[in-house]
């Protein structure tokens, strides 16, 4: 029976609907048309450019000024080369809470101090807390609870200055910045202007600093100047070995 | 009502008793207080408005300008009426006066306090009327066009741009929504004053201004005229501001504000006593106002674990629930707020929320109570997010819910798109609709899951509001007793702007509008 199965072929993959190589992709959008046939049309052609084949319009409806929403499934014609790709990642296989305790006892010896806060406008405290906070997310605690890591969350809305000071008066070792908000990209400039402070402090070699939320990647992290970058799926033990093991690496214990 | 989950009203008097004494002691602190803010929504209320040429809101000016003189414990209105009765001159001819610094407030002769008043007054009642009118409107359009079922259906928009938002709130008002929000842009909260004119730049929402209020609201008129539904509008009052939010509110018609007594200092670091004289004040506006405030209970929940602090919610709804009472808000105006937010691998999970909603219901049956959607278990599955709402409608609509804040199967990924508003209104009308009177036929095993788990909230609720009752709510804040987290008496935002009222302070609004008169 196996052997009647076509074999993935990983130099030309494409998305998999009910069939190999059937190149099936659900659409999901809006138009600014009136619904109607013309509109189902619009949606057709528009998707057949997207270079999906067969465009199947299978449900539309009137969003009530003029606008119509279309269900759209159409077959895609590219592939890509999966054995090429590389992605760069935070290169650590991560520990669970009891052994980063005992990596810090064995290789630390001593406790060490993270400041982590949502800076800029930024509201949204869920991130932080989930990495920061006792009771952590999803059953892993936050890094409060780590015997050996003193954990100092700031809350929100807090500015990159009142961080950086906060950061030098506690001496900390490594600093968190969650960034949830990140619509019109405003994140990037504050995210930047943080590095620069503690440029200016000349403090940056000697902390950790990293990035968190569900828009931020590790690329886009290292782009601005940070040692990694954390999106979602994140949790406490992830970020808690980076530090322990990048402190380490970098001679900071 | 028949209590379905065997409530003992014995111990929910206990816990209202508790809160009610809670409030009452905040209370004397608060009437012997007054803030910038509160000063800042009097001068609004005595008809001044606009910015000068740096873009400094007058109200701002005229305050900060008696602050400088050392006159805030007097309040604006005793130095505003004192300088209408020396130059003649409106309150808005005053203040512009003021803001190209040829007058100074507190340098004036002093008139007698008695003719101050009189002259104050007379501009305060003509400002009530126009209030009662804004009221009495909706009540026209009501009877008129009547308004969607409760669950009302509320929806956010959040473009930035009023412009665009007004778009997005008639599309939304056609699919079937009886609210819109105006979300406000992120830090709006922070700002120690009220931004001007109509907006086209925001991020993650749209400026509140009054401006934007008065666009928004003749929008919403229009499509309600169309639909044959009064769409609601609502917007926030927390913040540095919440006075001045709930004045122009008030002038504006709009139907709901968030407007929480603790919300502030809990999550956006607020001084305690600020909040606490600003809320009062504020709320006396909604009430008069026949606004229906939400409460942020569901706050809690984001941060801490929605089965542990499930009493923690109900607490904070009975001390809202007494703090609305001193402001003259009626039960039926208690939008209290509580939220959908346990994690969905909990085996039996969807029975504690439906204890939990029932609980809620039975407690405040009056109360339109404001339903949160769940959002810290949104994960970027939008299938299984769509899933999650679903369930959250199912347990609204079996409780009576008042207010169902639709949840966006797009929640943690971006502001919603057209149609994701669309799909949620479509899941929540679809569910509603198909279980209506759910709620009716069913009844609860008696010493079940769901018995028990309401007990065992409230139980524990009435406990921690007798610790907060016996500590004080200052000392509990500041000893982090309350939803774990510490706040000092003296830190946070906005203390520079609180002062002690001095003999001669008066503030012709809570009178006129407590007494409705």
């Amino acid at each position: 029976m196996m052997d009647n199965i076509q074999k993935v072929d990983l130099t030309q993959v494409k998305p998999y609907g009910d069939t190999l190589n059937d190149g099936m992709v659900q659409l999901s959008f809006t138009l600014p048309v009136p619904y109607g046939d013309e509109a189902k049309e619009a949606a057709r052609q528009l998707v057949r450019k997207m270079g999906l084949e067969e465009p199947n319009v299978v449900h539309a409806s009137d969003l009530g000024i003029g606008y119509t929403h279309f269900v759209v499934y159409g077959k895609c014609q590219h592939t890509i080369d999966y054995t090429k790709i590389q992605v760069p990642k935070v290169e650590v296989n991560s520990m669970d809470m009891e052994e980063v305790e005992e990596y810090i006892r064995q290789n630390i010896k001593r406790e060490i101090t993270v400041v982590g806060a949502c800076t800029g406008t930024d509201a949204h405290t869920v991130g932080i807390d989930a990495i920061m906070n006792m009771k952590g997310y999803a059953g892993h605690y936050g890094l409060e609870r780590y015997k050996g890591i003193r954990a100092i969350n700031m809350g929100s809305q807090v500015p990159n200055e009142e961080l950086v000071a906060k950061a030098i008066e506690e001496n900390a070792d490594a600093i968190l910045v969650s960034q949830v908000v990140t619509q019109k990209n405003v994140h990037i400039p504050n995210l930047t202007q943080l590095v620069e402070l503690l440029e200016a402090e000349n403090i940056r070699d000697k902390v950790i600093l990293c990035c968190g939320g569900p828009r931020i990647s590790h690329e886009l992290a290292k782009e601005l100047g940070y040692d990694a970058g954390f999106g979602a799926g994140t949790y406490a033990n992830d970020v808690a070995t980076f530090i322990v093991t990048e402190m380490v690496r970098r001679k900071l214990v | 009502m028949n209590s379905k989950l065997n409530l003992d009203p014995k111990i929910i008097q206990s816990a209202r008793t508790a809160a009610a004494n809670i409030a009452e002691e905040v209370q004397g602190f608060i009437d012997q207080h007054t803030t910038v803010a509160v000063e800042r929504a009097i001068v609004r209320l005595l008809g001044v408005d606009g910015i000068d040429e740096m873009e400094r809101p007058l109200p701002n000016i005229i305050v900060d300008n008696i602050k400088e003189g050392g006159g805030l414990g007097e309040g604006i209105a005793y130095w505003l009426g004192n300088a209408m009765i020396y130059t003649g001159d409106t309150p808005q001819a005053i203040a512009e006066k003021v803001s190209r610094g040829e007058l100074n407030l507190t340098t004036l002769p002093l008139a007698n306090e008695d003719e101050i008043k009189e002259k104050i007054n007379e501009i305060a009642r003509s400002t009530v009327n126009r209030i009662r009118e804004n009221r009495r409107k909706r009540e026209e359009y009501i009877e008129r066009l009547g308004e969607g079922r409760q669950p009302y259906i509320y929806v956010i928009v959040a473009t930035g741009n009023i412009y665009e938002d007004v778009i997005q709130a008639q599309a939304a008002a056609r699919q079937g929504a009886d609210i819109i929000a105006v979300i406000r842009t992120t830090a709006q909260s922070l700002l120690d004053y009220v931004p001007y004119g109509a907006t086209t730049e925001g991020f993650g929402g749209t400026y509140a201004t009054q401006e934007n209020f008065r666009i928004m609201r003749k929008a919403l008129d229009e499509v309600g005229e169309e639909v044959g539904r009064y769409i609601r509008l609502c917007n926030y009052c927390s913040g540095l501001c919440m006075p001045e939010i709930a004045a122009i509110g008030a002038l504006e018609r709009l139907d709901v504000m968030l407007n929480d007594a603790l919300y502030g200092i809990l999550f956006r670091d607020i001084n305690m006593q600020r909040t606490l004289i600003d809320q009062y004040f504020s709320r006396v506006i909604n009430g008069f106002a026949g606004v229906i405030i939400n409460t942020g209970e569901d706050n809690y929940l984001t941060t801490a674990d929605a089965v542990e602090e499930a009493h923690t919610v109900l607490a904070s709804q009975f001390m809202n629930e007494q703090f609305a009472l001193k402001a003259g808000i009626p039960e039926e105006q208690m939008g209290l707020g509580h939220a959908f937010e346990m994690s969905p691998d909990i085996e039996n999970g969807f029975l504690l929320e439906l204890a939990q909603a029932q609980m809620a219901r039975e407690i405040f049956p009056k109360a339109p109570l404001k339903y949160m959607p769940p959002t810290k278990f949104m994960t970027g599955n939008i299938f299984k997010g769509h899933i999650q709402n679903a369930m959250f409608n199912l347990v609204s609509v079996w409780t009576n819910q008042g207010i169902q804040l639709l949840g966006m199967l797009t929640e943690a990924i971006h502001t919603p798109h057209l149609h994701d508003r669309a799909l949620a209104i479509e899941n929540a009308k679809y569910i509603f609709n198909n279980a209506r009177d759910i709620g009716e036929e069913v009844t609860f095993k008696e010493g079940g899951i769901i018995q028990r788990r309401a007990q065992e909230v409230l139980k524990k609720a009435e406990e921690l509001l007798k610790e907060i009752e016996r500590e004080g709510l200052f000392s509990t804040l500041e000893k982090g007793k309350f939803a774990s987290i510490k706040r000092a008496r003296n830190g946070g935002k906005g203390l520079e702007g609180v002062v002690q009222k001095g003999e001669k302070y008066f503030n012709p609004f809570i009178e006129m509008m407590l007494n409705k008169n």
